[in-house]
């Protein structure tokens, strides 16, 4: 016996073919278009990569060489205020104590310091995430992976790097040049001794959400464990990510300063804006320009980077994007 | 420059000093502040210069050296010598008279026994004694009579003056120290905290490596004095904070070895709260040459040893071109200001020592190093623009420790080497691994795995023998000493050595300077071994209102703090 | 939960007893020597006898064993002495420093003091300041008031406290005069005057410090307190009729410092760690003092000693913050 099919209720027929849907991504961004911060961010951000990539083109000056004879020079914009400021059209950002060009060593050093941030950050933040995911996530390894991040807690930096030095420098050095090799070391230190807070802090929201209903849910209909993480967790653990990202930065940035002060970071004719701005400390009276040209790059970028985090995090969730 | 002014003022207000005494404790309370805090009070156990200066304050040796380099007396009547009888005609003894009516800061009399107990303490062979040095030689040391000692030398010793005399060999009280000879010596936390001594201080309070309280010694041997009744002895921080503290907010009256560079404590001494003082020793910042290949291809055990001699640097034009291609002058006034002197000489001073001829290398000449590259056949034949001879390139690893100016001198210095057609690369490493004799570090400035470094030193006391005999052939860092050795450069010159012998064997000191003259010459201009750059000066800051500072460079700055007073 | 605890408690030993493995290990490994700061006046044989005398020619696990012995068994001898009046302890060799021969566990308590009262508190302003402001400017996002916070603690972040701190001595203890700039470790609180001077010494290295954790943590607040404000929950809480303040301080905060307790947790034993950059630029000579002056001194027993100390108040703040966890989170369970 069959049954005639029924006839098709006419509330439910769609009168119109469906639109084309929006793609994520194109919501993603046009949530992001819509943060006006984050914009500026990324613009400065962007501006400050493409200053510090190009700029030794524009700007031709060796940041090494020495001229003696126009030393502690002052940046240009000092004369407006001060007439007898000894300023140079050279040099619109003064020179260092043995004469090397402000604006060159500005350059060469937010290269070093954009790349160690940079690749430093990323490092941790992929450690310290996946650690905190894993761990939050796989009840088994939870106890070995947070015990692994309480050595790491506990591990005294400089000491670690001195033993890094010590057993990789050479090796590295024959295969990257005496700068590259330093580079991947130091990056490598500064990746390994800061992702635990990160790790800690993901695990504690991974703990939380894998038990809420839609893990659950998503468990049920039979999800693989990787996918869950991928499609649920990861998104919902993206706000103190990007916190960690932003602090990361800096701290990575600051760190390299730190370790360059103490003598075991890069070489001294490889400026870094950290280093620049710890050198400069002892004459921040008379030559204050030292200290804060450096000292805004840093802040100025951290900020940046603050700001695109903060609209990245807005575009990506999709309980706010909908508002 | 206006400090220069200053320190003239400064050595004025010395000269003045007696007629200002007034009774003991009477200017109240003194701060002072040393950048390295100090960890212990026992020179013995330490050796570090904060530990043996902060030390002076409570203990004294039989005599000194004044600002001058002179011997004068403390615990002792008068300086031993020859001519008074109290060194034997042979060279083989000394005898020390002790002042009549000392006491320690216990109330109990000092005794010869006392000295004779502090040499053997030092000499144990458990307790790691850092100013072991200072009784090389030292056959036996006899008590004559209470106030008398008499130390015997196994062979004749033209420089008697190693033990007792000086900052670093102090005399230990007998009875509180009898039970910390040996391996005990470290378990005597009460007793290298808080000495007893016969100097002018007494420890009331000792926190290792933060501050120090001390009073005045209420047995000290001039009743008027200290006019201080309490001394605030701070330690930490840096150069930068404790020059700060004297010249600029005036919290501190004394400032130990500020070093900064030149510009920044003019800058500070315009805060007008105090005056830099200066003085020079012996302290030399030079560069060394490497005699051997340090290249990282050579098998560990070979690398930088006397089995394999420098590709380049064995020659001597090259030495000699890379140290006519360095301005001194400029070093100078961009390192240490009023604080250097530009020198040629690994010897600086005393008088009797240095040798005034040797002034060649004062005058930089770049055209003249590269004429003399080109002559020696180092020409740059593929146009990189660094000289080559026979597939050899003229490239360099040039290596420091961390520290502000030896950056900037890296620096420069790299600058007039690539003007003369040498590559450099240059490294810094951290002081404590520099420094450090740790063999399994390839940083090390002894093992030496560069092409050249940079770095400073000195002798104790006057007199340079010691120091010149580090230069010995053989007495090079090498694996089968565990890289332990004071020959950095790997040197090894016959007639060096010969003169060495025969300056060991010369008491008169005419002939000794005149022999030691010889011996710089040959390791500096003549081989080019050693590249001396910058004679160092010892820079130090007080308070306006204090009195009496008369800055020592061969013995502890705080050499008379018994006539530190207040001025007005 | 009490079982969990317990677990954790006793996993925690054997962790700390590789933890400090680990750090003897590196300790062993990294270069360097307790005779470089010994002038170069002092020849090499003497040396190598003084390093006899510190015991370093022996193998490391002897060493290792040595140092357990002293800090496991000989320290709370002494500690029990100390309190109750007996001998135990006599003769025994403590953990004894290489620079000033004297037992580490008598500095580090020397330097307690100072550290807590400079470190301590400048946490607690720290986190005084931080929680509202992160918690209003995460309610207000976008207004003026979140917008300048951000710029200011971000900029408060990226500055490093060897910059600010010279920058506060040159302002106020140069130019004005007000604050000293050296810290007075001796100084006994006992009066009214005595207070006054002690708060003057402290207020510079409080506020240097406190800007740090401010700016750390108001930042995790506000981003932690925004997840939870477009919650489903939030709606349902504001529908049912509470009052906004319930909501927010009820309802949403206490979900919201879930991850902001971990940070804090975390933070503690870092009080303890002292500050290093910090602690020099003001001379308060605290436990940061003592790590980095032994670290550049290569005093093994002392950088091991401090470092384990640090070790274990870290364990024993993870497992507090893990505890926390299942007491704000009841979703949350470890068992």
């Amino acid at each position: 016996m069959t049954n005639p099919a029924p006839a098709p209720i006419v509330a439910l027929t769609d009168k119109e073919p469906p639109r084309e849907p929006r793609s994520q991504w194109r919501d993603v961004w046009s949530q992001f278009s819509k943060h006006k911060g984050a914009l500026l961010g990324a613009g400065f951000l962007i501006f400050i990569t493409l200053a510090v990539l190009l700029g030794p083109y524009v700007w031709t000056l060796d940041p090494q060489k020495l001229d003696i004879r126009n030393k502690d020079l002052r940046p240009i914009y000092t004369a407006l205020w001060d007439s007898g400021a000894k300023v140079a059209i050279g040099h619109p950002l003064g020179t260092d104590n043995l004469g090397r060009d402000g604006l060159a060593n500005l350059i060469a050093g937010g290269r070093a310091s954009m790349a160690v941030g940079w690749a430093a950050m990323l490092l941790s933040l992929f450690i310290g995430t996946a650690v905190g995911v894993i761990s939050g996530y796989f009840k088994k390894i939870d106890g070995p992976l947070m015990r692994l991040t309480d050595l790491f807690l506990s591990l005294p930096i400089l000491p670690l790097l001195l033993v890094a030095v010590t057993l990789f420098r050479q090796p590295l050095r024959a295969n990257f040049g005496p700068e590259g090799g330093m580079f991947i070391l130091i990056v490598t230190v500064i990746g390994v001794t800061s992702w635990m807070p990160t790790a800690r802090i993901v695990r504690g929201d991974v703990l939380a959400l894998k038990e809420r209903e839609f893990i659950l849910a998503a468990r049920s209909i039979g999800t693989t464990p990787f996918k869950i993480i991928q499609r649920h967790l990861l998104p919902n653990v993206l706000s103190p990510i990007m916190v960690s990202a932003t602090l990361g930065l800096a701290t990575a940035i600051i760190t390299e300063s730190a370790l360059s002060f103490l003598g075991v970071g890069f070489p001294s004719d490889f400026p870094t804006w950290g280093k620049m701005l710890a050198d400069a400390v002892p004459r921040m009276n008379d030559f204050p320009e030292r200290v804060l040209l450096p000292g805004i790059m840093i802040s100025l970028t951290v900020l940046g980077v603050n700001y695109l985090g903060d609209g990245l995090r807005d575009a990506l969730d999709p309980r706010i994007r909908g508002r | 420059m206006k400090m220069k002014t200053l320190l003239l003022g400064a050595a004025a207000s010395f000269a003045l000093a007696p007629a200002a005494m007034a009774e003991r404790g009477s200017d109240g309370n003194v701060n002072i502040i040393y950048w390295q805090a100090p960890s212990i009070m026992n020179p013995f156990l330490s050796g570090g210069t904060k530990d043996i200066e902060a030390a002076s304050l409570v203990i004294e040796p039989l005599g000194r050296y004044d600002p001058t380099g002179a011997l004068v007396p403390f615990l002792a009547a008068e300086i031993p010598t020859v001519e008074n009888g109290g060194v034997s005609e042979d060279l083989t003894t000394i005898t020390w008279k002790i002042k009549e009516g000392l006491k320690w800061s216990d109330g109990t009399d000092f005794t010869a026994e006392d000295v004779k107990f502090t040499g053997d303490y030092c000499m144990n062979p458990e307790g790691g004694c850092a100013q072991l040095a200072k009784f090389t030689g030292v056959q036996s040391i006899d008590v004559i009579d209470p106030l008398t000692v008499k130390v015997t030398f196994g062979a004749p010793t033209p420089n008697p003056y190693g033990p007792f005399m000086g900052g670093q060999s102090p005399i230990l009280q007998k009875a509180q120290f009898e039970n910390c000879t040996g391996a005990a010596a470290s378990s005597c936390t009460d007793q290298n905290f808080a000495p007893i001594g016969t100097g002018p201080f007494v420890v009331t309070d000792f926190r290792p490596n933060d501050v120090i309280s001390l009073e005045a010694n209420p047995h000290y041997r001039d009743p008027a004095k200290p006019a201080f009744a309490t001394v605030n002895f701070k330690g930490g921080g840096d150069a930068n904070a404790a020059g700060r503290a004297v010249l600029e907010t005036g919290e501190y009256d004394y400032a130990w070895n500020l070093q900064l560079a030149p510009d920044v404590l003019a800058q500070m001494s315009e805060g007008g709260k105090g005056v830099p003082v200066a003085a020079f020793g012996t302290l030399v910042e030079r560069i060394e040459m490497n005699m051997t290949d340090p290249s990282p291809d050579l098998p560990e055990g070979e690398r930088a040893t006397v089995a394999h001699p420098h590709p380049f640097l064995s020659d001597f034009n090259v030495r000699k071109a890379l140290s006519m291609a360095i301005d001194r002058e400029l070093l100078v006034e961009v390192g240490y200001g009023q604080a250097g002197r530009a020198t040629c000489n690994l010897v600086p001073a005393p008088e009797l020592y240095a040798s005034e001829t040797n002034t060649d290398c004062l005058v930089q000449d770049i055209e003249g190093a590269k004429a003399l590259l080109e002559e020696s056949g180092w020409t740059d034949s593929d146009g990189d623009g660094i000289r080559d001879k026979d597939g050899v390139k003229l490239s360099l690893l040039y290596q420091t420790s961390t520290n502000a100016v030896r950056q900037d001198f890296q620096a420069l210095i790299k600058d007039w080497w690539s003007q003369i057609g040498v590559e450099t690369e240059l490294r810094n490493v951290d002081a404590s691994v520099f420094f450090g004799g740790d063999a399994g570090s390839p940083d090390t400035f002894q093992k030496f795995y560069a092409d050249v470094e940079m770095y400073a030193n000195n002798f104790d006391g006057t007199d340079p023998q010691s120091y010149l005999s580090m230069y010995r052939c053989g007495n090079e860092p090498k694996p089968s000493s565990q890289w332990q050795g004071e020959n950095i450069n790997r040197f090894c010159n016959e007639e060096y050595d010969a003169l060495l012998d025969e300056l060991a064997m010369t008491g008169e000191l005419d002939k000794r300077g005149e022999i030691a003259k010889k011996l710089n010459d040959i390791i500096t201009k003549d081989t080019m071994t050693i590249v001396p750059l910058v004679d160092r000066g010892r820079v130090s800051a007080h308070s306006n209102s204090l009195g009496g500072v008369a800055l020592n460079t061969w013995d502890s700055e705080l050499w008379n703090i018994a006539d530190w007073h207040r001025i007005d | 939960m009490l079982t969990y605890a317990i677990r954790r408690l006793v996993l925690s030993v054997p962790t700390l007893l590789f933890i400090s493995f680990a750090i003897f290990m590196l300790l062993q490994l990294a270069p360097g020597d307790p005779m470089a700061q010994v002038p170069l006046t002092v020849p090499p044989e003497v040396k190598e006898k003084m390093r006899q005398a510190l015991g370093l020619g022996e193998a490391p696990l002897v060493q290792y064993w040595k140092w357990l012995v002293q800090m496991f068994w000989i320290e709370p001898q002494v500690l029990w002495d100390n309190w109750f009046g007996t001998s135990f302890s006599e003769g025994k060799l403590r953990v004894i420093s290489w620079q000033t021969r004297s037992p580490v566990m008598d500095i580090v308590i020397q330097r307690i003091p100072q550290t807590l009262w400079v470190v301590g508190l400048s946490y607690i302003v720290g986190v005084l300041i931080a929680l509202p402001i992160g918690i209003y400017s995460a309610y207000r996002q976008y207004s003026l008031f979140d917008q300048s916070g951000t710029f200011i603690t971000m900029i408060g972040f990226s500055i490093p406290p060897f910059f600010t701190g010279p920058l506060l001595i040159v302002i106020f203890s140069v130019q004005l005069g007000w604050f000293p700039s050296i810290y007075d470790t001796t100084l006994v609180v006992d009066s009214w005057a005595a207070f006054k001077v002690q708060l003057q010494q402290m207020i510079m290295p409080v506020m240097v410090l406190a800007l740090q954790t401010t700016a750390q943590l108001s930042r995790y607040m506000r981003a932690s307190m925004l997840d939870n404000l477009n919650q489903d929950y939030v709606r349902t809480a504001r529908a049912k009729g509470l009052s906004e303040a319930v909501v927010v301080m009820v309802h949403v905060l206490r979900n919201s410092m879930i991850p902001v307790v971990t940070v804090i947790a975390l933070g503690v034993p870092a009080i303890f760690g002292g500050a290093i950059i910090t602690e020099n630029v003001f001379k308060v000579n605290g436990i940061g003092q003592l790590l980095i002056t032994a670290l550049f001194a290569n005093d093994l027993p002392m950088v091991m000693t401090l470092t384990f100390i640090f070790a274990f108040l870290i364990v024993l703040f993870n497992l507090i913050a893990d505890i926390l966890y299942g007491v704000l989170d009841p979703r949350i369970r470890y068992d």
